[in-house]
């Protein structure tokens, strides 16, 4: 097993002077082990495996360490040092990048109550007595969920919206009869080979609908056209892919419906709903999305907090925990886990999902987040980061060679074509310390050199101003 | 706890708060902050949305002070309890101590402000975190290859079934093999997993001496087996000495044998799946190596694999390139053979950090004391707690026990529910309950290897005390909490599932009373 832990792959830092001391604190036992062993009357904590065979037993395992704290959060900050990304205070690199998650300025008091340990030591809330705290809050963010998509029931949380979609369609395979799921073709290559992944078991076959080329929205003749009684569900996303609201996503239900074509389930970034009706108000039977980046940061992807939001109809299909409110035999009120019958540690094989452990306190720090900006504020941040991204969008079209793919309107992303290669103007923009959109190139006949840029409250005007003179200069 | 809970929500119940008991008022006033906000008004002209389906108003989110969200769920973690309070013994959890430089360093700018498709030249640091993650998670448990991109143990199982499912059918038994075996101990997202991969669940019983009953498993194997799914520990916490037969009867029928990582706390430097013969095992990030369980997550499941099905790991993976100036690492896709993707993105990374730290804090030696003090701490607590249980299985335990509060249901007429109720009264959460299914009246008790002596002298003492108990204090236990015995079946009976669905339905949930 060629395994390399060695000094050389990275700088490490040296082995605590005295690893027994070193550890001695988090381990507070140790001190007591001749004591404890006597009380067992053993010899030796080797004893205490005796049952495992000898030729399945080893001695110790090959790592270095232990190491001081102090050694360890210097190598961690070193290792962190080592990216490139928009610097606190200005400077560093600023990004572009959106494509199912995106940075948003989380407020201060978020970490300062989510690291609060009676939350984030604590475990699942199997006993309601003593976690009336995380239960109330989970609550809150299911009330949040549904307020935002206009549903009547959400779950405390997916992994992030990949799985989400892919839950989504183990749904409607339940709900519906027929074989069919049918998605846009303008969807992340990473989402779609997810919900491939999740439909595998009931063998759903997963179906493109094209975009419009000229528009770059769903080809709504070409959906209609692949309607049927054997579609379990359709998924459309909006915005969509490219950034761009689908004007015709109302009118879906009702096709679904004249088609016996089962659920409508609806992907948007929840950012959106401040400005676009929740989709259950449009006939949306299921809603999914990323709530990463409120509360979580973005964190090279993960832990995010995938959302999943339904009609009361379905409640009894859909995975993952749901809290309810209660009452005690006192009157007073209460939160606790419910409908359990669902989940895999009561139905086991036959449960809506495997999930056990989620996102929950990711979920927690959206919630604080989003009860702090209030639907006040929620509605003010997109205005102004729709407004951000349309005037970002004219400043990048008036370089020369670079044009919007499409005209439609957008919301905090858009797609820019480009007259070359534009691996070749991300790699200029690079050394101008600019990180441009995301690069999709090649994949859908028609956008050969094209990219999908974002744009959030994090990005200041100096930093407009750096992608606009770094594009110019690309460009020329 | 499956039948209790399953019980609970299926019983007829009153539909309505019970009159003489609520005031109307206050569960008005609770469902703060439901009551805050008005709708934003007009302005949303100049937006783009498309007319058809534009709000009219914002959402109905309250809009409150910084100072009353802070007071709101300040107040709600007082009604909460965190390792940190106290003992949380739950077997198969490992709700070990979550230490406070992890949280550190994975708060640093540099791994938080990555977006997870940042072009590889700028994201050199992380990259190299997992590179290395992966090469220390081999080690521990013996595999050949790793990913970390399933972000949850449950998917950890997804990930590896997957990945047994493709290596079939690149052998052209994909369709007949189409069975997966499961102890009658196994835990519940074993078979939730295999259901939601399509395949059929073949539970094999254990022996009285709480193993893998081998003719079983014998029997129960054949052409139709994709693969077994086992923990050892088992859930028990007894150490399957056979295992290696166990292997050599499940590979013999050319299926696979995956290692659920749940109990890995009570082995590490003692023992590894890889030399038991597993070929696929996932990891609990947050379980054996202490990312916080924040409440239910989230957590990290990485999969290891023997080098054999190394071609099915999710895509894209780190490699490392050594060049002139040092090593680098790229993404790289797997191949045909891949089974694709278990997460929109890499994982979740910020529990990677944490976990990287954790094993880099502990070395291999500091691993070793970890689960050697982690199986001390379990058979002294066992030994402590002697004489209050019937102790099914042989006392040579590992990180966990299991016992049976059956004679104390006959004896005082309370079961292990009262019991977990009444210990929150003390100042410690309830072990687990009802689990593992085939011992009755069931109580799994795991302290890790962070809980003190006179933590676990405590945790004991609170035990004799519940026993001592008059039994109707138990049985309407607890009584020190926010709330009492909450009525699961009226939540389910009524759903409830928003604070916007309790406003419109207070007049039937909570009706008009003369104390109102």
């Amino acid at each position: 097993m060629s395994v390399d832990t060695s000094a050389e792959a990275r700088s490490r830092p040296a082995t605590a002077t005295d690893p027994a001391a070193s550890i001695a604190s988090l381990i507070p036992n140790l001190r007591h082990r001749g004591r404890m062993l006597r009380d067992l009357g053993l010899a030796s904590v080797d004893a205490l495996f005796e049952d495992v065979p000898a030729d399945v037993r080893i001695d110790g395992l090959d790592l270095p360490g232990p190491i001081d704290e102090r050694g360890v959060v210097d190598h961690l900050a070193k290792l962190a040092g080592e990216n490139r990304f928009p610097k606190t205070g200005g400077g560093g690199m600023p990004v572009f990048l959106g494509a199912g998650v995106k940075e948003r300025y989380i407020p201060a008091t978020v970490r300062s109550l989510v690291l609060r340990s009676e939350f984030y030591t604590s475990y699942t809330p199997y006993q309601p007595e003593i976690s009336q705290g995380m239960l109330q809050a989970l609550f809150e963010f299911q009330s949040i969920a549904c307020e935002l998509t206009g549903l009547d029931v959400a779950n405390v949380s997916q992994y992030d919206w990949a799985t989400a979609l892919g839950e989504a369609a183990l749904m409607a395979a339940r709900a519906n009869k027929g074989q069919r799921f049918l998605v846009p073709e303008a969807m992340t290559p990473e989402k779609r080979s997810v919900l491939e992944n999740y439909v595998a078991g009931p063998r759903l076959k997963v179906e493109e609908i094209p975009f419009d080329r000229k528009t770059g929205t769903l080809d709504m003749a070409a959906f209609e056209a692949a309607l049927g009684p054997d579609v379990v569900g359709a998924y459309i996303e909006t915005p969509n892919l490219f950034g761009l609201w689908e004007t015709e996503a109302h009118r879906v239900k009702g096709m679904l419906d004249d088609h016996d074509s089962g659920l409508l389930v609806v992907g948007a970034d929840p950012l959106s709903l401040a400005l676009a009706e929740g989709p259950g108000q449009y006939g949306a039977d299921i809603v999914v999305g990323e709530l990463g980046g409120f509360g979580v940061p973005m964190s090279f992807g993960g832990p995010l907090v995938g959302l999943l939001a339904t009609t009361k109809k379905l409640v009894r299909k859909m995975p993952g925990r749901i809290v309810g409110l209660t009452h005690d035999d006192q009157g007073r009120h209460g939160f606790t886990l419910t409908l359990q019958a669902r989940e895999q540690h009561i139905r086991r094989d036959r449960a809506m999902s495997n999930i056990c452990t989620n996102q929950t306190l990711a979920a927690v720090a959206a919630t604080i987040h989003l009860s702090q900006l209030g639907g006040e504020g929620l509605t003010r941040l997109a205005l102004e980061n729709e407004a951000n991204a349309a005037e970002l969008r004219s400043r990048l079209a008036e370089v020369p060679g670079v044009r919007p793919a499409f005209d439609g309107a957008c919301f905090e992303e858009f797609t820019l074509a480009f007259d070359r290669p534009y691996a070749q103007v991300h790699g200029g923009l690079l050394s101008h310390d600019v990180h441009g959109g995301y690069d999709i190139s090649g994949r859908f006949k028609g956008l050969d050199s094209a990219a999908v840029f974002a744009t959030t409250e994090m990005h200041q005007e100096a930093d407009y101003a750096r992608l606009v003179a770094a594009l110019k200069e690309v460009q020329a | 706890m499956a039948k209790e809970i399953a019980a609970a929500e299926a019983t007829e119940s009153d539909l309505t708060i019970p009159r003489d008991r609520v005031s109307r008022l206050h569960l008005k006033e609770a469902l703060l902050p439901a009551h805050a906000g008005r709708p934003h008004e007009g302005s949303l002209d100049g937006t783009a949305t498309p007319a058809a389906y534009r709000r009219k108003t914002s959402p109905a989110l309250p809009t409150m002070s910084e100072f009353e969200v802070v007071r709101h769920f300040t107040r709600l973690s007082r009604m909460n309890f965190g390792i940190d309070q106290g003992m949380y013994p739950l077997g198969s959890c490992t709700m070990k101590y979550n230490p406070k430089f992890a949280e550190v360093v994975a708060a640093f700018e540099g791994f938080t402000r990555l977006h997870p498709y940042q072009d590889p030249s700028t994201t050199q640091g992380a990259m190299a975190l997992m590179w290395e993650l992966e090469k220390q998670l081999c080690r521990v448990v013996g595999m050949d290859s790793v990913t970390l991109q399933p972000p949850a143990g449950a998917a950890g199982e997804f990930t590896g079934l997957l990945i047994a499912r493709k290596f079939h059918e690149a052998n052209g038994e994909g369709e007949t093999r189409d069975e997966v075996i499961i102890p009658d101990t196994a835990h519940g997202t074993n078979p939730a997993t295999a259901g939601m991969c399509g395949y059929k669940v073949v539970e094999v019983p254990s022996t009285e001496e709480g193993t893998v009953d081998l003719e079983a498993l014998q029997a129960a194997v054949g052409p139709r087996t994709a693969a077994i799914m086992l923990t050892n520990p088992s859930t028990l916490g007894i150490f399957e000495s056979e295992i290696k037969e166990v292997a050599r009867i499940v590979h013999s029928a050319g299926a696979l044998l995956y290692y659920d990582g749940a109990n890995l706390n009570a082995i590490m430097g003692r023992a590894r799946p890889g030399d038991m013969g597993f070929d696929i095992v996932h990891i609990n990030l947050h379980k054996t190596f202490a990312t916080p369980h924040g409440g239910g997550g989230p957590g990290a499941g990485p999969v290891g694999v023997r080098s054999r099905l190394e071609q099915f790991l999710p895509t894209p993976r780190v490699v490392r390139q050594d060049g002139e100036g040092g090593a680098s690492f790229v993404w790289q896709e797997v191949g045909e053979s891949s089974i694709g993707k278990v997460h929109g993105f890499h994982g979740n990374f910020g529990m990677l950090v944490r976990a990287y730290a954790y094993i880099l804090r502990f070395g291999g030696e500091g691993l070793r004391a970890i689960s050697d003090t982690a199986v001390m701490n379990s058979n002294w607590l066992k030994r402590r707690l002697k004489g209050m249980f019937d102790e099914p299985h042989r006392d040579l335990r590992k990180h966990e026990f299991v016992v049976s509060a059956s004679n104390v249901k006959k004896s005082r007429g309370i079961r292990t529910l009262d019991i977990a109720k009444r210990l929150l009264d003390h100042g410690v959460h309830a072990p687990t309950v009802y689990f593992p299914m085939v011992v009755d009246e069931a109580l799994m008790i795991e302290p890790t290897e962070s809980e003190p002596l006179d933590e676990m002298e405590r945790f004991a003492q609170a035990m004799e005390s519940v026993l001592a108990d008059d039994p109707e204090v138990v049985r309407t236990a607890p009584h020190t909490m926010p709330v009492g015995r909450l009525d699961e079946a009226w939540a389910a009976r009524q759903l409830v599932l928003t604070w916007q669905d309790a406003r419109a339905r207070i007049d039937e949930l909570a009706p008009e009373t003369d104390e109102a």
